[in-house]
C-alpha cells in the first residue's frame, strides 16, 4: 500500500513545488509594488479625496478601494475613519468592498496567472459590484 | 535590441513583473533612501504576515494535486457541476484566508484541469466575507451591517462569476 501511494505523493509534491516556483516572482513583485505604495501614501489622502458629493463619493469610494490595497482590516479602520469624518456609508462600503475584490495593483499578477480577458472582466465587474452592493446595503439597512 | 529580447522571452512575463517592481526600488535608493527603508521594512513585515498562507496554499496545492485530477474537477467545477459547483465555489471562498493573489496559482492549476471561468471569478468574490475579521467590522459599522453586506456578497458571488463567463466566453 505505502508503494503504491508513494509515486503519486512524491509526483504530487514536485507538481506543486513547480506550480509553487512559478509564481513566487509574481507574489515577491505584488508585495514589493504594495508595499512602496503603503510607503509612498500618507493615511490621511484617502478622506481627503471625497468631495461629501454623495453620488460621487461611492464612485470614489470604490476607485481608492480598488487602487489601494492591503490588509482587509485597515480597510475597516480606514472606513471607520471615513464615517468619523462624515463621508457617507455608501461610499465607505464601497471602499471596503473594492478593497477586497478589485485589485490593480495585483492586476499584472492576476492577467499571468489567469489571463489577462478574465483578470480585466473580473475587475471590472467587482468594481460596478462594490459600488451595487454598497447602495444595496444601505437601502436595505434604511428599512430596518 | 534582438540580445534584450531573447533575454525577456527567456525570463518570461512573472520574472519581468518582478524586475519592475526592484527597478521601482532602485530608483527610490538613488532619489530617497528613507522611503526605500520604509518601504523594505513594511516590505519585510508583509512577508512574515502572509508566512502562514504560503504554507496553508502549499499544503492546500500538494492537497489538490494528491486527490484531484481533471476528471473531478470537470465533475465539481466544470462545465456539468451545475449548482454543486456554484455552492462549492462559493463556500471554498468564504472560508479561504490571505491575500487574494496568494490563491491565483492554486486556481490557475485547477483551470488548467477545467474549472469554469464563472465559478473562479464567484470564488475570489466571495472571499471579500471575511468570517475572523467579522467583530472588527460590527465594531466600526454595526452588526446590521456587516449581516447585510455579507449576505449580499454571498448571494451575488454568482452574478459576478456569470458575467465574467459571459465576457471572456465572447
Amino acid at each position: 500500500m505505502q508503494n503504491t501511494y508513494r509515486p503519486k505523493i512524491k509526483d504530487s509534491f514536485k507538481k506543486t513545488l513547480r506550480a509553487f516556483g512559478q509564481f513566487l516572482p509574481v507574489v515577491f513583485g505584488v508585495l514589493l509594488l504594495l508595499a512602496m505604495i503603503d510607503a509612498v501614501v500618507p493615511k490621511t489622502f484617502y478622506a481627503w479625496v471625497f468631495s461629501g458629493n454623495k453620488l460621487i463619493d461611492p464612485l470614489i469610494g470604490a476607485m481608492l478601494g480598488g487602487i489601494f490595497a492591503g490588509s482587509p482590516v485597515a480597510s475597516y479602520v480606514f472606513g471607520g475613519e471615513f464615517l468619523a469624518q462624515g463621508v457617507s456609508l455608501v461610499a465607505v462600503a464601497a471602499f471596503i468592498l473594492a478593497w477586497v475584490t478589485v485589485g490593480v495593483v495585483q492586476l499584472p499578477a492576476e492577467s499571468l496567472m489567469l489571463g489577462k480577458k478574465f483578470a480585466l472582466a473580473r475587475n471590472g465587474i467587482s468594481f460596478l459590484m462594490s459600488i451595487m452592493i454598497a447602495i444595496l446595503t444601505v437601502v436595505t439597512l434604511s428599512f430596518l | 535590441m534582438t540580445a534584450i529580447k531573447a533575454i525577456l522571452v527567456k525570463l518570461g512575463d512573472r520574472w519581468i513583473f518582478l524586475a519592475i517592481a526592484g527597478a521601482v526600488y532602485l530608483i527610490a535608493a538613488i532619489f530617497n533612501a528613507n522611503l526605500l527603508q520604509a518601504a523594505l521594512l513594511r516590505f519585510v513585515a508583509l512577508c512574515v504576515k502572509i508566512l502562514p498562507v504560503f504554507v496553508l496554499v502549499f499544503a492546500l496545492m500538494f492537497v489538490c494535486n494528491f486527490f484531484l485530477d481533471a476528471k473531478k474537477i470537470m465533475r465539481f467545477l466544470g462545465k456539468e457541476s451545475g449548482a454543486k459547483g456554484w455552492w462549492l465555489s462559493i463556500a471554498a471562498g468564504v472560508l479561504s484566508s490571505g491575500p487574494i493573489y496568494m490563491w491565483y496559482p492554486m486556481l490557475a492549476d485547477l483551470k488548467g484541469k477545467g474549472m469554469k471561468n464563472c465559478f473562479i471569478a464567484a470564488f475570489l468574490y466571495a472571499r471579500a466575507v471575511k468570517i475572523p475579521l467579522l467583530p472588527v467590522m460590527i465594531y466600526y459599522f454595526g452588526l446590521p451591517f456587516a449581516v447585510i453586506i455579507n449576505l449580499y456578497i454571498i448571494l451575488l458571488s454568482s452574478i459576478n462569476g456569470l458575467f465574467v463567463e459571459k465576457i471572456t466566453k465572447s
